[in-house]
């Protein structure tokens, strides 16, 4: 699995191709917005019944992930739960799950819009964090040295759209992880506000590929469906 | 028999006409529970319809709906309801005739419902909608008949599967109701007469006389056609010429690129300023209602269009249908050509323009196919389960329903009559459940089974999201055009073509060049351009494939000696193939192999159609990969496929395997995009997912997500999934059209001429120079994104970021 290696408020990062992030001196992991128990959630408040098979294909991935880094901490940046109802909810062997991938290492769970509480699945829940001068929360400030997530940001590159990490100097946004989330522009009016001087991209998928913004915009491929 | 009230044929014979002997026919049969008429256009097919009607309301003594039009098109609906009210008013019949459509007002809907007329003039999709209320028993009651006019369209799509299994909803509710298909020539009246009928009742069908034999040529040109493209700039002159010479002409395209170039051309040419108009589907609403009304009223020479005026509005006056590009498909033909002269009993007049060579010899197939009167179509497979899906989620929104008494109800109709009990209970289990391999939903199901065995919906509520996305129509994904600042929308292109478009790129949308601005509030802005040609000069339409029937004739024609039926020119040109090479034949695939430009080319005479042949590339291209060749892209037309790449092809056999093909449509095209689009149509169709509303996708754009991790994420987890099943099925025809790979397999039973050439040959010359090359994906397209991010990042000054 290729990665973006760079330099980011004085640490050193890794943008890797499944959408994580990797910080080799902690040796943490972070991933943003999961939703885990999205198809519950859209069943309950749509009647739709989409293949509730995200919670296992989200964390399949994320454990695939941990396993080959067997990182100290994992950190997950908000928007875990699709919703506290999605979690409280969420099937016996997806809880079994997560307190496997738990297992032997620090687990932080961080607040979103869509779960803002406690969930009763270990590890610690707090509303922000820091690892050395970074401060890492779902939802972006005005603060400088700042990972968030919350956008779920996409970019095109040669025609073809994936979620992407966006980053300049001063903050760093992470795409969502989950496998039921959808993608924001990187020309979208709030991506834009938050990244006012231009931003590096790094798109996801196959292998991590970096590309500067504010270059080669086509309008993205919008289709989709909304809950 | 019905026999006409005297003031009804006093009526008929103040104005000295007199009824066909097929009207007569249709009052004769009046009581026959089903009977289909066919008849050419302008031979009185609605009114022959209608008679009966007419005939059994005039006392005055019927209550309530008696008869129900159904008509593939909104502006059918309205228009009859014109023509029907002429001798109703004029006569004095004591008989309310309205339309009801997704036009008609709020109020007036709930009115028809409470109070509802004697004769309603409506739409599939809005006659599905009625059946899902609760009070739809009461409505059609008292329902005698029902009409449903241009039949052979509407069995040509899902939408006749869901207006037949909506009628036997009907036919429950009023047991005598008597049911009318009018239907234009078509090749196979039985197949149409067993979609209409009750199943198993039997169906009469009424052939009206057919009329005169129509004149039909090709146009004859100064200028000799071009070796390919499908623009036919070259018969400009030649078309004016003969608008001039006629009163009013219809001139067909194939697709909305096509009509929009030549329109273009044609006002560059138009040099006596003739009034002349274009009308297609992706044209804005209003601009298409000005040329219809100007169309009417007799102020337009000419009309450039596409299939949108292959049904519908009676336009009088035209004496002249001009079909631009090779027909692929005589049926339509021969229905387009019926549009010139609605006069019954005088020759309709058309002329064919092909587009390029290879279509001279289609355009020649096509016209001696419909001398020979040898119509064309494919046999319809059985009604498709995502409509059922969708039929089982409205009955529920009707009420509770007996799931016996539903089955039963189904397998009336014609396309259903072979469904068995497993395949509609997997239906209604996923309407109920999802379906699922992992029962996730038992608390949020859809559907519940009462303790009296009756099913209804779990939330009454949901009755108003599954009545929102009722229809089978799927919305091509289309994005506004608007002129920058300007509020008025000029019309429509597809999303796929946008997403090409960089700012600066001009094309051609109703009849004018614009340059592309950006994209705002997903509305594409463009500003007026008065360049002479457009930068990018197509944007994707339908395009049609053209049928095996007449890809048949194709071939044989292609065994002649020689060719004293063509123009020299192309007659030279298929001997020079003929001399250096091979021409295809019916029962054996040809294959050429030639080096060119550098690459090793093959090119696979399949003729298998546009779409299949495609899906041959896509599947060509594959296994090539896995061989080691290096394909780099290839094109493909109705007749071939061209592949290029690093190395030669020499066992063309091997690549051409039935089970390797097969299982290539199960492994690996499975992961391709044509399939991940017949997914999102079934699975809207199915209630899955809904329709794209246009609210839904302005708002809470990072909520949305694309139907393709849907059906990656149950291709994984569930690959036996009712829709994935549903999917494959959609996969042999369509987009994919797998199933006339299949028939080129059987056709051929492995018989393959591979020849080596060393240089291109005649017949694969013109496809170096077609538009559409596919470049392959894979490893290739990450290598290209690699790249292209690069070259942004160096040129930003930014390349010491990538490791």
């Amino acid at each position: 699995m290729s990665g973006h290696d760079f330099q980011f408020c004085g640490a050193s990062l890794v943008a890797c191709a499944n959408g994580t992030l990797w910080l080799p001196e902690s040796e943490t992991l972070c991933v943003s917005d999961l939703h885990l128990g999205k198809s519950e959630r859209i069943a309950r408040r749509a009647g739709l019944m989409l293949p509730p098979f995200e919670t296992l294909d989200t964390l399949t991935r994320l454990g695939e992930t941990i396993t080959r880094l067997n990182p100290k901490t994992v950190i997950c940046l908000g928007d875990s739960f699709d919703d506290l109802t999605a979690a409280n909810d969420l099937a016996p062997d997806a809880k079994s799950h997560i307190i496997q991938l738990q297992a032997g290492r620090k687990w932080l769970w961080i607040e979103g819009n869509h779960d803002a509480g406690p969930v009763d699945i270990g590890g610690t829940h707090v509303a922000q964090t820091t690892i050395g001068n970074l401060t890492l929360r779902h939802i972006a400030t005005d603060e400088e040295a700042e990972i968030s997530g919350h956008y779920h940001p996409k970019h095109a590159v040669a025609g073809t759209a994936r979620p992407c990490f966006l980053y300049d100097t001063r903050r760093l946004i992470m795409p969502a992880f989950g496998t039921y989330t959808g993608g924001l522009r990187s020309d979208a009016a709030p991506l834009k506000a938050l990244f006012p001087h231009g931003a590096i991209a790094v798109l996801t998928g196959k292998s991590a590929i970096a590309t500067p913004l504010g270059k080669n915009q086509r309008p993205q491929d919008s289709r989709g469906m909304s809950y | 028999m019905t026999t006409l009230p005297p003031s009804i044929s006093n009526w008929f014979e103040t104005r000295g006409w007199s009824l066909h002997p097929h009207q007569i026919d249709m009052l004769t049969r009046a009581q026959d529970p089903s009977l289909l008429l066919i008849a050419p256009t302008g031979g009185g097919k609605t009114l022959a319809g209608f008679l009966p009607t007419l005939a059994e309301l005039a006392d005055g003594t019927h209550q309530g709906l008696h008869t129900l039009y159904v008509s593939p098109l909104k502006a059918l609906a309205a228009d009859i309801k014109r023509n029907l009210r002429r001798p109703v008013e004029d006569i004095g019949l004591p008989i309310r005739i309205e339309d009801r459509t997704g036009d008609t007002s709020y109020t007036q809907k709930r009115r028809q419902r409470a109070d509802p007329p004697h004769i309603l003039l409506t739409t599939p999709e809005s006659l599905a909608l009625l059946t899902s209320y609760e009070d739809a028993p009461r409505m059609f009651a008292g329902l005698q008949r029902v009409v449903i006019d241009e039949i052979h369209a509407l069995a040509e799509s899902k939408r006749g599967d869901q207006l037949m299994l909506a009628l036997s909803r009907l036919q429950s509710v009023a047991p005598n109701l008597r049911r009318v298909g009018l239907s234009a020539t078509v090749e196979d009246p039985a197949a149409i007469a067993h979609l209409l009928a009750r199943h198993p009742d039997l169906c009469p069908i009424l052939i009206a006389d057919a009329g005169p034999e129509p004149d039909i040529a090709i146009l004859t040109t100064d200028e000799q056609p071009p070796w390919s493209g499908g623009s036919a700039k070259y018969s400009i002159h030649a078309v004016l010429r003969e608008v001039k010479n006629h009163k009013t002409t219809l001139i067909f395209h194939n697709t909305r690129a096509q009509a929009e170039i030549f329109f273009h051309n044609l006002w560059l040419a138009n040099d006596d300023y003739l009034p002349i108009g274009i009308h297609h589907g992706s044209l804005d609403r209003t601009q298409r209602d000005r040329v219809e009304a100007a169309m009417v009223a007799g102020e337009l020479r000419a009309i450039v269009c596409t299939g949108t005026l292959d049904l519908g509005i009676d336009w009088g006056d035209v004496d002249l249908v001009i079909q631009i590009g090779a027909p692929k498909n005589v049926k339509r033909l021969v229905q387009r050509i019926g549009r010139a002269n609605h006069r019954y009993n005088a020759p309709s007049k058309a002329l064919l323009v092909p587009a390029n060579r290879f279509e001279v010899v289609e355009c020649v197939a096509a016209l001696e196919a419909v001398k020979a009167h040898d119509l064309d179509g494919d046999p319809r497979g059985a009604g498709p389960r995502d409509v059922l899906c969708q039929h089982i989620l409205i009955t529920a929104c009707a009420g509770p329903f007996d799931a016996d008494t539903l089955f039963n109800e189904v397998t009336t109709v014609g396309a259903y009559s072979a469904l068995t009990r497993p395949a509609f209970d997997d239906c209604l289990d996923f309407c109920a459940t999802g379906g699922y391999a992992l029962r996730a939903y038992d608390k949020w199901k859809r559907l519940l089974q009462r303790p009296d065995g009756l099913w209804q919906l779990r939330d009454p509520r949901a009755a108003q999201r599954i009545r929102m996305n009722i229809g089978t129509i799927q919305d091509t994904d289309t994005l506004k055009v608007r002129l920058k600042g300007n509020f008025k929308p000029l019309g429509e292109i597809e999303e796929a073509f946008a997403a090409t478009l960089t700012k600066g790129d001009t094309f051609l949308i109703g009849g004018q060049i614009v340059r592309y601005e950006g994209l705002r509030d997903l509305t594409v802005e463009v500003t007026r351009r008065a360049d002479k040609a457009p930068k990018i000069a197509t944007f994707a339409g339908t395009k049609f494939a053209t049928s095996t029937q007449l890809s048949a004739r194709i071939l044989a024609m292609f065994q002649q000696p020689d060719w004293p039926n063509l123009p020299a020119h192309t007659a030279a040109w298929l001997a020079l193939q003929r001399e250096v090479s091979q021409l295809p034949q019916v029962g054996r695939i040809l294959v050429e192999s030639f080096p060119h430009d550098g690459y090793a080319h093959t090119c696979f005479y399949g003729f298998a159609g546009r779409n299949a042949q495609q899906t041959l590339g896509l599947l060509l291209t594959q296994r090539m990969e896995e061989k080691g060749l290096n394909p780099l892209g290839f094109v493909a037309t109705d007749y071939a496929t061209l592949i290029w790449g690093l190395d030669a092809v020499t066992d063309s056999a091997a690549l051409l395997t039935p089970d390797g093909l097969r299982d290539g449509l199960e492994t690996w095209l499975a992961g391709n995009a044509v399939m991940k689009r017949t997914f999102r149509a079934s699975a809207t169709i199915a209630g899955l997912i809904e329709r794209n509303l246009p609210q839904a996708r302005k708002s809470g754009r990072q909520a949305t997500f694309s139907s393709d991790i849907l059906y990656d994420t149950l291709s994984k987890y569930d690959p036996d999934h009712l829709m994935l099943q549903i999917t494959r099925e959609e996969a042999m025809r369509g987009l994919v059209d797998f199933g006339r790979i299949e028939e080129m397999l059987a056709r051929t039973q492995g018989a393959i001429d591979h020849v080596t050439l060393d240089r291109l040959s005649p017949l694969a010359a013109p496809m170096m120079l077609e538009m559409g090359r596919v470049p392959i994906a894979g490893e290739a397209r990450e290598q290209l994104m690699r790249r292209a991010a690069a070259e942004l990042m160096a040129e930003a000054g930014l390349d010491q970021f990538n490791a």
